[in-house]
């Protein structure tokens, strides 16, 4: 017998299961071998305990759930259950009052609808259904016409727009304003945003910095949700060394980056800028640089062309400048608002990218 | 005689854990248990704790088949109560105790503390159960709580047939049984 089989036959000789002849060659081997007879031992008492353990815990329950009631009906005098706490308490107890009402209601409504079928006239019908048929058809001809002339129609309209140059940019304010770099949108016929899910939605320019490098624009698409944005916009700089990331659009699909901060200032001591070492690709441009905390300390804007992996990036502070600006020119830019806190601190690196990666769009132009 | 016979099915009630009769002590005795712990420093969330103590108290003494007990129920769940709260003074130097006429005339020591003894082990088995973890959990309540039989709770539990639940519960008990016996053991 293996250890499994011994136990079963312990638990079939504790619950009485075993008959008389069985039960006799198992207290022999009781007698026998200490080791049955001591596992014998310690499962009733564990069972006992388990018993007792599930008895009790029944036995709490209820208690809380007569107390309740009795304080809802005002029999005992402990206060009364407040807020949701009252609203499971009124739904288990009337729970099986409304299936009943619920049930009631529907055996009726079933009974009616049987006695109005059975008592309505059901003759003619097929002469119905032939007519029917006969205007669905018309119907068909006509949406076949419909169709032939739109699909006319479309072949005049000109291709859709092909977005030849592209960038990476991320929302600043859960209305759908988008910061990227202006050099991307820079001559541009079109501009379009696609998010992380695939989706293209317009956009209006609302803000251009060209010695900054800084550019503002809307989402005009009425498709976009408003969400609260999980990341801060840092105001003051970050420090040397600091390790940071990246996320951007250098091809189709999202991609991710990770460097340091090398230099507070950009290429030639540039203060507007500072100076990251991180893989980067054209596209990247206007990608958020994030810090560890999920903190954006700048925008990805430009690469130095004759050292690999020097990148610079422009001060995040100077977002909160370029907002400033914006609102100084145009008073309905008021109510926007930088966002000053972050829900992304301690956050494990790769669930801060997911949530992150959700307000990094790919910005298309033409 | 009529008061006695009813207080024994209202014992009998809650040994078998019947609704009615609860709700019947319940309502009986949880004012005065209330007004007991509100006089002495306590609040009604004590009150609730309390008193349920001592209706577990006195639930272990009629499990053990002992339906007589020397005093009204209402007595017993008194001094029980009592004697719990003021335990629970002293663990927190708290001492003054004034009670409301219902003096304690019944010996209810030795219940309370063969309740205390029993709420340690509930609290072992509630540990081990929880830390037992799915499927295990389930599986194990499904065999000894719900008594279902093997085949059924192969079924439901997605195993290819008994013997594969038979196993998987065995392995789950054992490691229950150990979960409760390490704690059993450093305990005692």
């Amino acid at each position: 017998m293996n250890d499994l089989q011994i136990l079963e036959a312990v638990e079939r000789y504790i619950s009485g299961q075993m008959s008389s002849d069985e039960r006799v060659y198992f207290e022999q081997l009781r007698k026998t071998d200490p080791e049955i007879d001591q596992l014998v031992v310690e499962h009733t008492f564990f069972m006992q305990q388990f018993d007792r353990f599930e008895n009790t815990k029944k036995l709490k329950t209820r208690l809380n759930e007569v107390h309740i009631e009795l304080a809802e009906r005002n029999l005992i005098k402990s206060p009364k259950l407040k807020g949701k706490a009252k609203i499971v308490y009124l739904f288990n107890r009337y729970k099986k009052v409304t299936a009943i009402a619920a049930s009631i209601a529907g055996i009726t409504a079933l009974t009616f609808s049987a006695m109005v079928w059975s008592v309505s006239p059901n003759n003619k019908n097929n002469a119905d259904i032939k007519a029917l048929n006969r205007e669905i058809s018309a119907l068909k001809n006509q949406n076949s016409q419909q169709n032939r002339e739109i699909n006319n129609i479309k072949q005049n309209i000109p291709a859709t727009i092909n977005y030849t140059k592209g960038g990476t940019g991320f929302l600043i304010d859960e209305e759908g304003y988008i910061v990227t770099n202006a050099h991307i949108i820079e001559n541009a016929r079109n501009i379009a945003v696609q998010n992380a899910a695939g989706k293209d939605m317009t956009v209006n320019v609302v803000y251009v910095d060209v010695e900054r490098d800084l550019a503002i624009l809307k989402i005009a698409d009425t498709s976009f949700m408003a969400q609260p944005i999980p990341f801060r916009i840092k105001k003051s700089s970050a420090d040397i060394a600091d390790h940071v990331y990246t996320l951007g659009y250098p091809r189709n699909d999202i991609v991710y980056g990770e460097g340091y901060l090398a230099a507070k200032t950009g290429y030639n001591g540039d203060t507007l800028t500072c100076q990251i070492a991180i893989a980067a690709n054209p596209g990247n441009s206007g990608g958020p640089v994030l810090n560890r905390n999920g903190e954006v300390i700048g925008i990805l804007s430009t690469k130095q062309t004759s050292a690999d992996g020097v990148v610079f990036a422009i001060q995040s502070k100077y977002i909160h400048l370029a907002l400033e600006e914006l609102q100084n020119k145009d008073s309905t830019y008021k109510h926007l608002k930088i966002p000053s806190s972050t829900s992304l601190k301690g956050m494990e690196k790769t669930q801060q990218v997911k949530k992150i990666s959700e307000y990094v769009y790919m910005v298309k132009v033409s | 005689m009529k008061t006695e016979s009813k207080e024994i099915l209202l014992l009998r009630g809650l040994a078998d854990n019947d609704k009615k009769a609860i709700e019947t002590i319940y309502k009986e005795n949880y004012n005065i248990v209330q007004a007991l712990i509100i006089n002495n420093n306590g609040s009604s969330e004590d009150a609730k704790d309390i008193f349920q103590e001592a209706i577990i108290v006195l639930y272990e003494k009629v499990k053990t088949g002992t339906f007589t007990l020397n005093c009204q129920i209402r007595t017993y769940i008194y001094s029980v109560s009592k004697r719990l709260w003021l335990k629970k003074l002293m663990q927190q130097n708290r001492f003054s105790l004034t009670s409301e006429g219902h003096e304690e005339t019944v010996q209810i020591e030795a219940d309370v503390d063969d309740y205390e003894k029993k709420e340690t082990e509930f609290k072992m088995m509630e540990k081990a159960v929880s830390g037992l973890g799915e499927p295990c959990k389930s599986l194990i309540e499904a065999f000894y709580v719900e008594k279902r039989n093997m085949q059924e709770i192969a079924n439901s539990f997605g195993y290819t047939n008994a013997d594969n639940a038979k196993n998987q519960k065995y392995k789950c008990l054992m490691r229950l049984k150990k979960l409760f016996f390490t704690q059993y053991k450093l305990d005692s």
